[in-house]
């Protein structure tokens, strides 16, 4: 079946429209979602043909985890640049920059993996992207630490969910060391902001069977598309469905 | 062919009677609800796609489910142990944390031995105190505080070997319907192993530092940590990923790089640190 790029535009205004994150899958994002692209009728809109797309097989896999990684970069980027962390506690003050400086490096990673799989071919490796996170208060400690709860479960059900389609050994083995990383992080993160001891792996996320979260890429790429953080336009139309 | 086998052990029927008499061994933990039990496996299976290139070794994935059920006979058994034992202070945090992760290393086990079917292997007989070295339970005299700390100590050592382990062997179960539901295990190990480090650093009253945050740095197993341990840790120093030093492609140092990823451990080291447990 033929995929039919959807742009996905959740504070849609007349006149400064935002820039959409596009995804490939329609199922996954929500009937005023749809409505709103069958409305659209794309003027104002960046020509498809200029619009990344994270590629099929291994390099797509690649370039989405690269954007995942940009996004939690950047957001830590800001909380180490905001006045919450300032004069945050000790304990949470070096959790969050550890935070920082492990996504980042993360970051980096993707950006020269890529680069070499795809022999220095930069139209194939996803731009550094812009992002707005003008609806977090980085002054406010509630607003800092349920954003980085949800980047941080996100990351991990990401990761976990795109193991299956990595077809490159070695690719999985590097996700793996990451997720768990990712995995350290959300139990940090849940255990300084939640009050349940038991949050840092709480049964809204740990299911009956013991196992993590694991979403497939079109879902994921969906849920952070409704975030608005990332503002640069790409598609994952080569991205498996589900 | 093997595959089946394993796919056919997956059924709600299997699960249901592997999980009945996996209580019977272990007593009175049955959090495992039957309901949520039947609506879980078939989601796990649903998630796995369909493949285009060949499956894997079955035997290799057969022994890669193995490993991992006896990690988690391991684990399992270790925290029940340590909620039976008063050792952890009733209505402590650290108590609801053990209780926490018990209940997922519990889970785990079943929902292994429902997968592995014919081929889940018997619980070895374990002995915490590694041949008298801990005394985690205080069962021999070492005294509350002490049973205390080498239980804090020992369950990080098991969670982060989990983490490692279940990482080793992701290639293995490469293209079989396995391969997610061990990440998903593999993340909430981590999630423990996060946790246990932050608990053993409150309860140790330790100086706040690296180490107990919750991530490796470099090969150290942190203050506190039985040298027996050290296994544990060897190789997490690594800072080449896919043939990047990251120490270099970037300006942090080998200490934030080495901390942003977790090493694999091979099979062969795992089963070597589950084997100073293991007494048969």
């Amino acid at each position: 079946m033929k995929k039919i790029p959807v742009k996905v535009n959740l504070r849609e205004s007349s006149n400064t429209r935002r820039q959409f994150l596009k995804i490939g899958s329609l199922a996954v994002v929500g009937t005023s979602l749809l409505l709103s692209c069958n409305n659209d009728d794309d003027s104002g809109m960046t020509d498809p043909d200029d619009v990344f797309d994270l590629g099929s097989g291994d390099l797509g896999i690649l370039n989405y985890a690269y954007a995942l990684e940009q996004l939690e970069a950047a957001f830590y980027t800001s909380v180490l640049d905001g006045s919450y962390w300032m004069s945050a506690g000790a304990e949470e003050k070096l959790i969050l920059e550890d935070l920082y400086k492990h996504e980042v490096i993360h970051r980096e990673f993707f950006k020269a993996a890529i680069t070499a799989a795809v022999n220095g071919d930069s139209s194939k490796v996803l731009p550094e992207l812009e992002f707005d996170f003008s609806s977090v208060n980085f002054g406010d400690r509630n607003s800092v630490l349920a954003t980085a709860r949800v980047l941080e479960d996100t990351g991990v059900a990401a990761y976990n969910g795109a193991g299956a389609y990595i077809q490159t050994p070695d690719y999985l083995v590097i996700a793996g060391k990451i997720v768990s990383v990712e995995a350290r992080h959300a139990a940090a993160i849940r255990s300084i902001y939640m009050d349940d001891p038991k949050a840092f792996a709480g049964d809204e996320i740990i299911d009956a069977n013991g196992l993590d979260l694991a979403k497939p890429p079109s879902e994921i790429l969906g849920a952070v598309g409704q975030t608005g953080f990332i503002k640069t336009e790409f598609t994952a139309n080569q991205l498996p469905e589900e | 062919m093997e595959i089946i086998k394993f796919l056919e052990a997956f059924t709600s029927d299997n699960l249901l009677a592997r999980t009945s008499s996996r209580r019977a061994v272990f007593g009175t933990f049955g959090t495992l609800g039957k309901k949520a039990a039947l609506a879980a496996i078939p989601f796990g299976l649903a998630t796995a796609p369909s493949r285009t290139f060949a499956f894997q070794d079955q035997n290799a994935a057969i022994g890669a489910l193995q490993l991992a059920l006896t990690l988690e006979y391991l684990e399992a058994e270790f925290y029940i142990k340590a909620l039976e034992s008063g050792v952890l202070p009733s209505g402590s945090n650290a108590e609801a944390i053990y209780e926490q992760i018990s209940k997922h290393e519990t889970a785990h086990v079943d929902f292994l031995m429902a997968g592995l079917g014919d081929d889940a292997v018997d619980s070895p007989v374990f002995d915490f105190t590694a041949g008298g070295m801990f005394d985690p339970f205080n069962e021999n005299g070492t005294g509350q505080e002490v049973a205390y700390a080498q239980l804090l100590a020992l369950a990080q050592a098991f969670e982060d070997t989990g983490v490692r382990a279940y990482k080793g062997q992701a290639g293995n179960l490469m293209g079989t319907p396995f391969l997610t539901p061990a990440l998903q295990i593999h993340s909430v190990e981590a999630r423990h192993a996060s946790e246990i480090r932050r608990l053993r650093a409150r309860v140790m009253e330790m100086d706040l530092d690296q180490n107990m945050l919750g991530w490796i740095t470099l090969n150290e197993r942190g203050p506190g940590m039985p040298e027996a341990t050290q296994a544990v840790y060897d190789g997490e120093e690594n800072v080449i990923q896919g043939g990047v030093n990251l120490v270099n492609a970037t300006n942090f140092d080998n200490i934030a790089v080495s901390q942003s990823y977790d090493e694999p451990m091979d099979g062969d080291t795992a089963s070597a640190i589950a084997g100073l447990f293991i007494v048969s």
